[in-house]
């Protein structure tokens, strides 16, 4: 425990916590819409976080995480659909579906030395496999969409995951939190400088005696496992699934926004990426909708555009220069 | 004074630590290493000299493990590691810098040593205690929280050395370590690796240009011209030989 806030200046601990109680409070002061949108920028918080642990951490880019939400989603809502499954069993299958895909996909790329950009171009082949596989897997709806039935809520019942968005809106909470800690632990040990070693010269990494073939397929099992997490809360949220969403590489590019514009490689880059996008977007469309513009694309031209700018201003991403400016730029001993 | 000379290298030889036996290596048409043979005795400093395309590297990275030989075979403290990963020839105890340098440039100065450290420990925290040792030894403590990217040649030289120490070798292989740098920085290098192989017994091959280290450190010189070993022997004795002063030395070697 001590070790996990080591080298934090005292003054980001107080900023944590102040975060920490507005997250825990925010639900009692926010409106459904807002729940809604908090909800959101949460998901997308975690699996940037998911995302970040292969891309930031360990440098290997993947433009297909949209597979592991999927094979989550799917796994877990069909154990749940046809056999009466609890999610959080159904979390088991989904994890172990997850993590057997991404070694499978890591373990072709890593052993036959696809890199760079080609192993992001095998990220995207693999998710549009199980896109069109999807859309003619009958057992799960096919194309025509995979429903679960609509939640009850009347009464919370968090086994079976069925509830009011308050709920839901907790479960991502602690999903997003965990996944911070897991991420700060994994950074702090053996294996997260390894990683980083990785990421920055695979070459000098190897001639200090890591074995990067088996820390890159850490990189991806652990990537996709966390993602699939995700995917299962996705399905008991939405209740419905359909390939061509799910699967889409615009879900795919979605999850990686946040963390690119919060900055790659850092913890907090994926939480303000999301709470950036996510926030502003939804505040866009709410003003061009009290002006009574209806502006298709708009939210795509808004990514867009902060990702220009923030390419632009701020290549490391938002967080290591709100870092300086708050002084909480980590102090290294 | 000769046959004490004579008497440390008899010894130095019986206890090899690196072997190179018969290794051969050709690229197409081109017989990169073509049978060259040498040991390394524990303990000792010895240096591969040659002129540009002569081996050297390939000599070096069959070694390091980044190329297999073709023929021949090489045997570090009594195993085989030709055809060895890098890392697994690292974790034998064979640490190794990159000619032109490669350290990680966002990573802390601290943090690329760390990398190194954790080879042989677990927990972060011992690493970095032995990272901290190694730094003082190469004179980059003070410069621990910079980043590598932000450190001048000769700093990220002795970064590269640093690292390649704290995996705790027996042998390191130094890749023209001294190239591009000053006279003063050339002999703060050398007095920092006299003391580690004083200090510490650690065994040093040097691939080297800068003639001024090599006569300063090495005890045993291999010349490779074309891929072959043409001379070999104390450093004193071999830049007189006609063979190497005609292929490699030239005029210089006259001063």
């Amino acid at each position: 425990m001590r070790r996990l806030i080591e080298g934090v200046p005292p003054r980001g601990l107080v900023g944590l916590a102040a975060l920490c109680l507005a997250l825990i409070v925010g639900p009692w002061v926010a409106n459904d819409y807002l729940l809604t949108v908090l909800i959101v920028i949460l998901y997308f918080a975690y699996t940037g976080q998911a995302w970040n642990v292969m891309m930031g951490f360990a440098g290997q880019l993947s433009l297909g995480h949209a597979i592991y939400v999927g094979l989550g989603a799917y796994a877990a809502a069909a154990l749940y659909v046809h056999f009466g499954i609890a999610p959080w069993i159904g979390l088991a299958a989904a994890i172990a579906l997850a993590v057997a895909c991404g070694a499978l996909i890591g373990f072709l790329a890593f052993r036959f030395g696809v890199a760079g950009v080609y192993f992001a171009i095998l990220t995207i082949a693999f998710a549009e496999f199980a896109r069109i596989g999807f859309d003619h897997f009958g057992w799960v709806g096919a194309s025509s969409g995979f429903f679960l039935p609509v939640a009850n809520y009347a009464h919370n019942d968090l086994w079976t995951l069925r509830g009011n968005p308050t709920m839901f809106y907790y479960v991502m909470l602690v999903l997003t939190a965990a996944a911070f800690v897991l991420c700060r632990i994994l950074l702090k040990s053996r294996i997260g400088y390894y990683w980083q070693a990785i990421r920055e010269d695979e070459a000098a990494a190897r001639s200090l005696g890591i074995d990067t073939f088996r820390y890159k397929m850490y990189a991806v099992i652990i990537s996709a496992g966390m993602t699939s997490v995700a995917g299962v809360f996705f399905a008991f949220y939405y209740n419905n699934l359909f390939p061509e969403q799910v699967f889409h590489i615009s879900r795919s590019i979605e999850m990686i926004l946040g963390p690119i514009i919060g900055g790659i490689g850092t913890l907090f880059g994926p939480l303000i990426g999301a709470f950036l996008l996510t926030g502003l977007s939804e505040t866009m469309l709410e003003l061009l909708g009290a002006l009574g513009l209806d502006v298709p694309g708009a939210k795509q031209v808004f990514y867009g555009i902060c990702l220009l700018l923030v390419v632009i201003v701020l290549p490391e991403g938002v967080w290591p220069w709100l870092a300086r400016k708050l002084g909480l730029a980590e102090k290294q001993s | 004074m000769a046959g004490a000379q004579a008497g440390t290298r008899g010894k130095a030889i019986m206890s090899a630590l690196l072997t190179i036996d018969a290794v051969s290596k050709r690229f197409r048409g081109v017989l990169a290493v073509d049978q060259v043979t040498f040991e390394i005795g524990s303990g000792s400093i010895a240096a591969v000299i040659g002129p540009n395309g002569a081996g050297k590297t390939t000599l070096f990275n069959m070694i390091a493990g980044v190329l297999a030989p073709d023929r021949g075979a090489i045997v570090f403290a009594g195993d085989r590691i030709d055809g060895l990963k890098p890392d697994q020839v690292c974790r034998r105890g064979i640490g190794r810098t990159f000619q032109l340098v490669r350290p990680f440039p966002v990573l802390s100065v601290e943090d690329n040593v760390i990398i190194g450290a954790l080879l042989h420990r677990n927990d972060p925290a011992a690493a970095r205690r032995r990272a901290h040792e190694v730094l003082a030894q190469l004179d980059l403590f003070d410069k621990r929280t910079q980043r590598a990217s932000a450190l001048t040649l000769p700093d990220r030289k002795r970064l590269e050395v640093a690292r390649a120490l704290a995996t705790d070798p027996k042998l390191l292989l130094l890749d023209e370590v001294m190239a591009g740098l000053r006279p003063v920085e050339t002999d703060r290098i050398v007095t920092i690796l006299r003391e580690l192989n004083r200090a510490t017994g650690l065994t040093i091959l040097l691939i080297e240009h800068v003639m001024r280290a090599v006569m300063a450190l090495a005890e045993r010189v291999l010349v490779l011209h074309h891929g072959a070993a043409i001379a070999e022997g104390a450093p004193a004795a071999v830049v007189r030989e006609p063979a190497v002063v005609q292929s490699y030395l030239g005029a210089e070697a006259v001063d």
